[in-house]
């Protein structure tokens, strides 16, 4: 059992949901509603990473983070350390990877709430970020937190993208989907069983979480009051 | 605080109008759906955007196209009540009304809170949410919290069209006594003529986005161009009785300046004011008092004016006293009598025609 993995697994989860949780929120909100130049084509960009090769992206990610790119020479320049193969990398690409994971179910609780709603809000007197703060997120917080809890699921078992961004630096990306790997090349199948089984529950665990808090949205958010 | 409206749009919802509704006075915009009244409210309130517009009110500028003005919705002082409700679901009574009092300390808040929603009816029911409320009971909130942030104009959203008939009645009545109590101009949007009839003093009839037809019931009713719109049905008249005395076969008989009036038993003691709608296709005219005939109701009137309709009809506008009584009866008739104004003759109304419904004090 690759403990070390793990714990940078986890470390880069909770700093993926971290990074990607004022982004469900504003972004899944602002596509649910807004109406802007180009919704279709970012609602689309939003979506790529779903149906996306992990290999494919990881390859345009490490081209576009590279030492070489432009981008690669402002971050070297600023943070004089490279994106690809460091950790800091690993979180920028699986930002990217989980964009669908964190914007879509939110998108939808968004959806659900009627615009009645939020035309009786302003009518209310509640300004744009009052009424998101007292109507919206309180009718929608189920599908942000099946956002979260599924980024933080599919950041746990990102496997393609992080071999290709981040390599398997012991430590700083070796995350335990890689060291699973690592160990059934090395024959050492009892860790990486130990390892699987972990992941599998972590899976389960999330899964579970995400029907009950689906449950809950679909019931809608009234609660406790007896009919 | 005379609420100025002056609206314009093209495209797909065409807007061409303007209104001015005093303070304390309620402006019910009538016509079929899709006629744009409700985007008349949205536009007010800033939901929607015309082309041109100019609203204001008591000297506060919302919107102006000239200057390039628009304040957001929420920096527009209105109450608006929506057909659908619109509570927030995941609050109770109280925070649903609370939501919309703005900064004040809390205490403050539910205190003012609770004097609305006892005012509309509902105390005992600040706990509830939405869901455990009935749609007159909701729609009851929905009016405490358009209220609540002391509104400086009041917009009703076809309010009623979503509850149930019997639930109506009391609707009406609590806005009623809301009334002497509203100092702000109120805007009513609906398609019920009588709705408007009840709680309006005004009227502008729309179609296509256009005033058709503007001012009180009674004029509204007389003019053939909104008729054209409301539909035939809809034309009538409103006078004044007063309960005189309940006779033995169940019918009361009722004064008006025109005579007796008799119609099915009211529950209203003697001395009662009523005002009695009277649809203009149940009035035939007689030149002379007629003998040997059915109907109780005879009045005697005489003919201010014969307004030319679409089609075979005809629409009479007779003076009794004061008031005034529309009959609509056919061009061939009304020659055939040589109906003209001045002419004296008299209005025979079917008894039923007074319905009991429309009694109202």
């Amino acid at each position: 059992m690759d403990w070390q993995a793990l714990g940078l697994s986890l470390h880069l989860a909770a700093w993926t949901v971290a990074l990607l949780l004022p982004v469900s929120v504003f972004g899944a909100r602002a596509l649910a509603f807004a109406t802007f130049r180009g919704k279709a084509l970012v609602g689309a960009l939003v979506t790529l990473p779903l149906v996306l090769p992990p290999t494919v992206l990881g390859f345009y990610l490490l081209v576009g983070m590279g030492a070489n790119s432009p981008f690669g020479q402002v971050w070297t320049a600023l943070f004089g350390q490279g994106l690809v193969f460091s950790f800091s990398g690993l979180v920028a690409a699986s930002v990217l990877v989980n964009l669908p994971f964190a914007i879509q179910p939110a998108q939808r609780a968004f959806e659900a709430v009627p615009p009645a709603l939020r035309e009786a809000a302003a009518c209310s007197g509640l300004s744009p970020l009052q009424a998101l703060w007292r109507v919206d997120l309180p009718l929608a917080w189920p599908g942000i937190m099946t956002a979260m809890v599924l980024t933080f699921a599919h950041t746990l078992g990102e496997f393609g993208v992080v071999l290709m961004v981040g390599g398997s630096i012991p430590g700083e990306t070796k995350t335990i989907a890689i060291a699973i790997y690592d160990r059934v090349q090395a024959f050492d199948d009892r860790s990486a069983g130990i390892m699987s089984l972990v992941l599998l529950a972590i899976s389960i665990s999330t899964i579970m979480a995400t029907l009950a808090l689906s449950q809950r949205m679909r019931r809608g958010p009234v609660q406790g009051a007896p009919r | 605080m005379t609420l100025n409206v002056r609206l314009q749009a093209t495209g797909p919802i065409a807007l061409d109008l303007s209104f001015q509704v005093e303070p304390g006075e309620v402006l019910a915009l009538v016509g079929p759906s899709g006629s744009g009244k409700s985007t008349v409210l949205r536009s007010i309130a800033g939901l929607w955007t015309p082309t041109q517009a100019h609203v204001g009110v008591a000297g506060e500028v919302w919107h102006d196209s000239e200057t390039h003005l628009s304040l957001p919705t929420h920096q527009r002082k209105v109450g608006m009540v929506f057909q659908s409700y619109a509570l927030f679901p995941h609050l109770d009574a109280l925070g649903n009304v609370t939501l919309a009092m703005g900064d004040q300390p809390r205490a403050q808040r539910e205190k003012a809170a609770r004097a609305l929603l006892a005012r509309v009816g509902l105390s005992g029911f600040e706990a509830r949410r939405p869901a455990d409320l009935s749609g007159g009971q909701q729609q009851r909130v929905a009016i405490a919290r358009a209220l609540a942030r002391d509104p400086m104009v009041l917009l009703l959203d076809e309010p009623f069209s979503a509850v149930d008939r019997p639930m109506r009645e009391g609707l009406y009545e609590t806005l009623q006594s809301l009334r002497s109590v509203l100092a702000m101009p109120t805007v009513l949007v609906t398609h019920d003529m009588d709705e408007a009839q009840r709680l309006a003093d005004r009227m502008v009839v729309i179609e296509a986005g256009r005033a058709l037809s503007s001012g009180t019931a009674a004029e509204v009713l007389c003019d053939p161009r909104a008729l054209r719109t409301l539909g035939l049905r809809e034309a009538g008249s409103m006078i004044t009785a007063i309960v005189e005395a309940e006779e033995e076969d169940d019918l009361s008989r009722l004064r008006t300046v025109g005579g007796p009036l008799y119609v099915p038993k009211v529950s209203a003691a003697p001395g009662t004011r009523l005002r009695l709608r009277i649809p203009a296709h149940d009035v035939m005219i007689a030149l002379e008092r007629p003998v040997g005939l059915s109907a109780l109701n005879v009045l005697p009137v005489v003919v201010r004016a014969v307004v030319p309709g679409d089609g075979p009809g005809v629409m009479l506008r007779l003076g009794l006293g004061e008031e005034e009584i529309l009959a609509r009866v056919t061009q061939r008739s009304a020659r055939h009598l040589g109906v003209q104004p001045g002419l004296a003759c008299f209005a025979v109304l079917k008894s039923m025609a007074v319905a009991r419904d429309q009694l109202r004090t």
